[in-house]
């Protein structure tokens, strides 16, 4: 291998983003040396089993990966403003769109909602930890590390470019020279097992560890909409894995699953892609309608509405979502029954969200409606998700559907999906659940700023796109005539997207000014809760969730407990408690991984083997493991909640 | 808002058929708008009254915290949208048929079979194949109107996608198999046409135009080039499978005749591979300075495409 085919050179924004990644990486190392913070780092995050920080380890990453994505969503953005720019060429444009692309779904969206789950579930049902911390901290670094696999690439070796899709024979060593889709398929692999352990970790979790009296019909929604999604996951992610491993032999070792020669089936590659796919949109969808339903019965101040009918919709939706994978590709030359087939139950999927949407409408019936900033990211993605499905259902109809496939109807159709449903749903969760993680609010006035510019942007960014479509606009070109008549609505578009990005530095400014000037919140509960999470104290509540378990009778169980005036922290009478130790095998056997597919990826075999056979002595100490964790005493406990209560 | 975009529709190419195929589909397509208008009103109005009326000012006489559901009202959402996707249901289904057999000729006209024309798409251009006539054409591609065309698709290489808007939709065209689009012009006039799936480096640049000419220019147009167009040979057809982009070209004989791609799923790869062409990392020093070649007719079968560097 020479130097010229690891280090990309020869692009100046390139070049500039690899002068600022040299410099932050200096700049974090000397400030961790200068303040002493290296062992903290270790101890308190790195080598953590509590969920709570593993979740806002996973939401830091997320906006990591926002602000990235969004670099990369607004380079394209300005490239397609007119007709014949030159800001980016064809083979950059093409990686950036297959990068923003991937890193928003698979290490933005997801991992914000993991990140939420974690911190919020075991809070929610009672219970001190997830089933299985261990595993929890090594889900974390494996995503961690497989994130940071795929987002080197820009800077070593080159991006992946065949679309977040991959199909082949686009994706094969033949047309995609280079190491880019090799990083694609290794950067999802491990972040993948990280998603896996997380689905079957959080299923085990919700079944096994509900507080006393937590049937699962009085489970909060969000918890219940986590059940759901990790089924999802643990049905899908391995039809990924299997695959990936598949691109993998295909790239690496000649093999020829779905290439060109050796009677590969690209058509195979395109079928297992969007069975798992499919199911992923909806991975990143139920648990931010989970988020919706909290919030709004929150500051409506009332019971959801039709809870029974939101559970069984959650249900038939996540069964509907393996069903309708072929709407991806209607135009592959199916027969006319299967596209038929295909087409009813895709539509049909509208008829569980549609009840889901009015149940909504109806909680805020005879409600007393506060508009807080998650309120209104709330309120907010109720009308814009509604445009998404409707255009959903227009897309499901095939013989439409092979009009607008491929097009930037498509493009506005998904968009309005995934910001109005999950990139809201994260930011509200985010403003909503913020006090619990980090003890104090975030600011309303400028979080009210935030959403009205970043919504706005939004519209005016992917609103006319649905037209752009229509008017035969192809997805993924990089440039077009001046005949085709599509700037305008191209530079209106543009305009939207840096709104949005307007919007999203507003957000992170929030979060500098509520940590220098808003009020410490030293109740607990700020919003005036419905659910457990609410019972205990702020900022990262004591590491073993509850000093003593609340026992629960009714749905919302909070609000009940505060309406029949008991006092969940009342009883002070306590038990030691039994935690986890914390580890250092999971950062380093995922550590392990990374090296290993990092080799891979260059097909440096001896250094593979190297890494295989670290991640497999990790496995070996770990099995020889007895440490079963250690026990919290009664006058530890009593100081902390004491402290917690006076301050 | 939505009446102002949608009196512009006129001029938006899909909703601006020239053909009955992309009629049936722009007619879907109005219908499916007006049911989701509709929806997307009444969510839209129903949020707009629950925000002002029920937002907390202080009047706490119209709140009520007890209500749990109502299964009337849950009746009443769950079997109105089973209803729209029914209704919508149908049309689509009966399209989706529709869209597999010749489109009718205008009333009045005698009923013709399809003219049948192969589509093989290459990266980063379109070749057409006229069997009958005994014509093929690179990048554009002639048709008589008021009669049905049956465009076979395949690939040479990566999965690309026909796509003329006005005349209709979509189709993937796949190396190793041979997808069937019928297609009509109603109208004489040239169409856009390209590949709408994502092929890489020169995707955005695979377009072509569609003449639709009257029988009889149609007519003299294949006796002309039967007469003048040089014949295609097998060394010629090879540099066109090198990736790359061509002007437009046009030949008086087919490729058929030497090489089906819908069972030779390898011919391209094996034929530009002959004339040294190799896959470059585009990162490397080799893969930027390569370019890519761009032909022209007559083509220049002396090429080869082995990439020098000049410092070396
Ligand atoms: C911040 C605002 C965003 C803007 C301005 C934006 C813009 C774009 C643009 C211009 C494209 C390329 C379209 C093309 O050339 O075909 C694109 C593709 C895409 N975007 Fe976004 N995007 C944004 C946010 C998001 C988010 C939040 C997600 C997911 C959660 C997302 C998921 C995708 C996906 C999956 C693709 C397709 C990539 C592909 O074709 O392989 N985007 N986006
Ligand atoms: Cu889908
Ligand atoms: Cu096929």
């Amino acid at each position: 291998m020479r130097w010229d085919e690891f280090i990309v050179t020869g692009d100046p924004l390139i070049l500039g983003a690899q002068i600022s990644i040299a410099l932050s990486s200096i700049i974090a190392i000397v400030a961790l040396t200068y303040f002493k913070k290296w062992k903290v780092l270790w101890t308190d995050w790195i080598t953590s089993v509590d969920h709570k920080k593993i979740g806002i380890m996973y939401i830091a990453c997320a906006l990591l990966m926002l602000f990235r994505g969004g670099v990369d969503a607004m380079m394209m953005r300005l490239q397609l403003t007119a007709p014949g720019m030159t800001f980016l060429n064809s083979q950059h444009y093409n990686e950036i769109f297959t990068t923003h692309g991937t890193i928003m779904i698979i290490f933005m969206a997801m991992p914000f909602l993991i990140g939420l789950m974690n911190v919020v579930v075991p809070l929610q049902i009672g219970a001190r930890d997830v089933a299985f911390p261990f595993l929890n901290n090594l889900s974390f670094w494996t995503f961690f590390f497989g994130m940071a696999l795929f987002n080197i690439s820009f800077i070593i070796g080159g991006s992946p470019a065949a679309g977040w899709t991959s199909y082949f024979p686009l994706a094969s060593n033949d047309f995609s020279p280079g190491v880019g889709q090799n990083f694609y398929a290794l950067g999802l692999q491990l972040s993948g097992i990280g998603t896996l352990a997380t689905g079957i970790n959080f299923i085990v979790t919700i079944f096994k560890m509900r507080t006393k009296g937590m049937t699962l019909m009085k489970m909060p929604m969000f918890t219940w909409t986590v059940l759901i999604t990790s089924m999802i996951i643990v049905l899908a992610f391995p039809v990924l894995t299997v695959a990936l491993a598949m691109m993998t032999f295909d790239r690496l070792f000649g093999s020829a699953f779905f290439t060109l020669q050796g009677q590969g089936l690209d058509m195979l590659w395109a079928n297992l892609f969007w069975i798992w796919g499919h199911p992923e949109v909806y991975i990143v969808i139920l648990p931010a309608f989970g988020i919706f339903s909290e919030i709004i019965s929150t500051f409506a101040r009332k019971k959801l509405f039709g809870y029974n009918a939101m559970v069984a919709s959650v249900v038939i939706i996540s069964f509907l979502s393996f069903l309708v994978w072929v709407h991806h590709f209607f135009t592959m030359g199916n027969s006319a029954a299967v596209n038929s087939f295909f087409s009813i139950t895709t539509m049909a999927i509208s008829i569980p969200t549609g009840v889901k949407i009015f149940n909504w409408l109806f909680t805020l019936h005879k409600g007393k409606i506060r508009i807080t900033v998650p309120m209104l990211w709330s309120l907010g993605f109720i009308p814009n998700f509604v445009i998404g499905g409707v255009t959903g259902v227009m897309l499901a109809m095939a013989a439409a559907d092979y009009q607008y496939h491929n097009t930037y109807f498509l493009v506005s159709h998904f968009h309005y999906v995934l910001i109005a449903g999950t990139v809201f749903a994260c930011f509200a969760g985010l403003v909503y659940w913020y006090p619990k993680m980090f003890g104090h609010r975030l600011n309303e006035k400028i979080g009210k700023w935030v959403f009205w510019i970043f919504m706005i942007g939004f519209n005016i960014c992917f609103f006319p796109q649905y037209f752009l479509g229509l008017d035969g606009m192809p997805r993924r070109i990089y440039t077009y005539l001046e005949s085709d008549n599509w700037f305008s609505l191209n530079a209106i578009s543009t305009v939207g997207a840096f709104m949005m990005a307007i919007g999203f530095a507003l957000f992170v400014y929030n979060i500098y000014y509520s940590w220098r000037y808003e009020k410490r919140d030293t109740t607990g509960d700020p919003w005036d809760g419905r659910t457990l999470e609410w019972a205990t104290s702020s900022a990262i509540p004591p590491f073993y969730n509850f000093a003593k378990v609340p026992e629960v009778s009714e749905r919302d169980a909070l609000w009940d407990m505060k309406e029949k005036g008991i006092d969940p922290n009342a009883d002070t009478n306590y038990q030691k408690i039994h935690m986890p130790s914390n580890t250092w095998l999971g950062p380093v056997m995922s550590l392990m991984m990374f090296i290993a597919s990092f080799a891979l990826v260059f097909s440096w075999f001896p250094l593979a083997i190297i890494g295989g056979i670290g991640i497999f002595i990790c496995m070996i100490i770990r099995s020889f493991d007895y440490n079963d964790g250690y026990y919290v005493s009664v006058e530890e406990i009593t100081e902390i909640e004491n402290k917690a209560r006076e301050a | 808002m939505v009446g102002l975009f949608l009196s512009g529709c006129g001029n938006l190419t899909v909703l601006d058929p020239q053909g009955p195929v992309a009629e049936q589909q722009s007619d879907l397509i109005m219908l499916s708008i007006w049911f989701m208008i509709f929806i997307v009103l009444v969510v839209f109005v129903l949020l707009t009254v629950m925000i002002v009326k029920y937002r907390d000012r202080g009047n706490n006489d119209n709140y009520d915290p007890s209500i749990e559901g109502s299964h009337k009202l849950e009746f009443v959402w769950t079997i109105i949208p089973i209803i729209i996707v029914t209704i919508l249901s149908v049309p689509t289904v009966i399209t989706i048929y529709n869209l597999e057999e010749a489109p009718e000729v205008a009333e009045g006209s005698v009923q013709v079979d399809p003219l049948v024309i192969h589509a093989t798409s290459v990266n980063w251009k379109w070749i057409f194949s006229y069997p009958e006539e005994n014509i093929e054409t690179v990048n554009y591609v002639n048709i008589p109107v008021d009669r049905p065309v049956q465009f076979k698709l395949t690939s040479a290489d990566s999965m690309a996608s026909f796509w003329v808007p006005q005349l209709g939709g979509q189709k993937y065209s796949m190396s190793g198999m041979e997808t069937e689009l019928f297609l009509m012009a109603n109208e004489p006039g040239t169409y856009n046409g390209r590949n709408a799936n994502f092929t890489g480096e020169g995707f955005t640049e695979q377009r072509f135009l569609v003449n639709a000419v009257t029988d009889e220019s149609y007519d003299s147009w294949v006796e002309e080039v039967q007469a003048e167009a040089p014949p295609l040979s097998e060394e010629e057809y090879a540099h066109l499978m090198v990736p790359g982009h061509a002007e437009e070209m046009t030949f008086s004989s087919t490729h058929l005749e030497f090489v089906n791609h819908a069972y030779d799923p390898t011919y391209a790869l094996e034929k530009s591979a002959e004339l040294g062409y190799e896959p470059l990392n585009p990162h490397s020093r080799e893969g930027k300075a390569y370019e890519m070649p761009k032909l022209t007719q007559p083509i220049d079968t002396s090429r080869t495409y082995k990439v020098e560097l000049d410092d070396e």
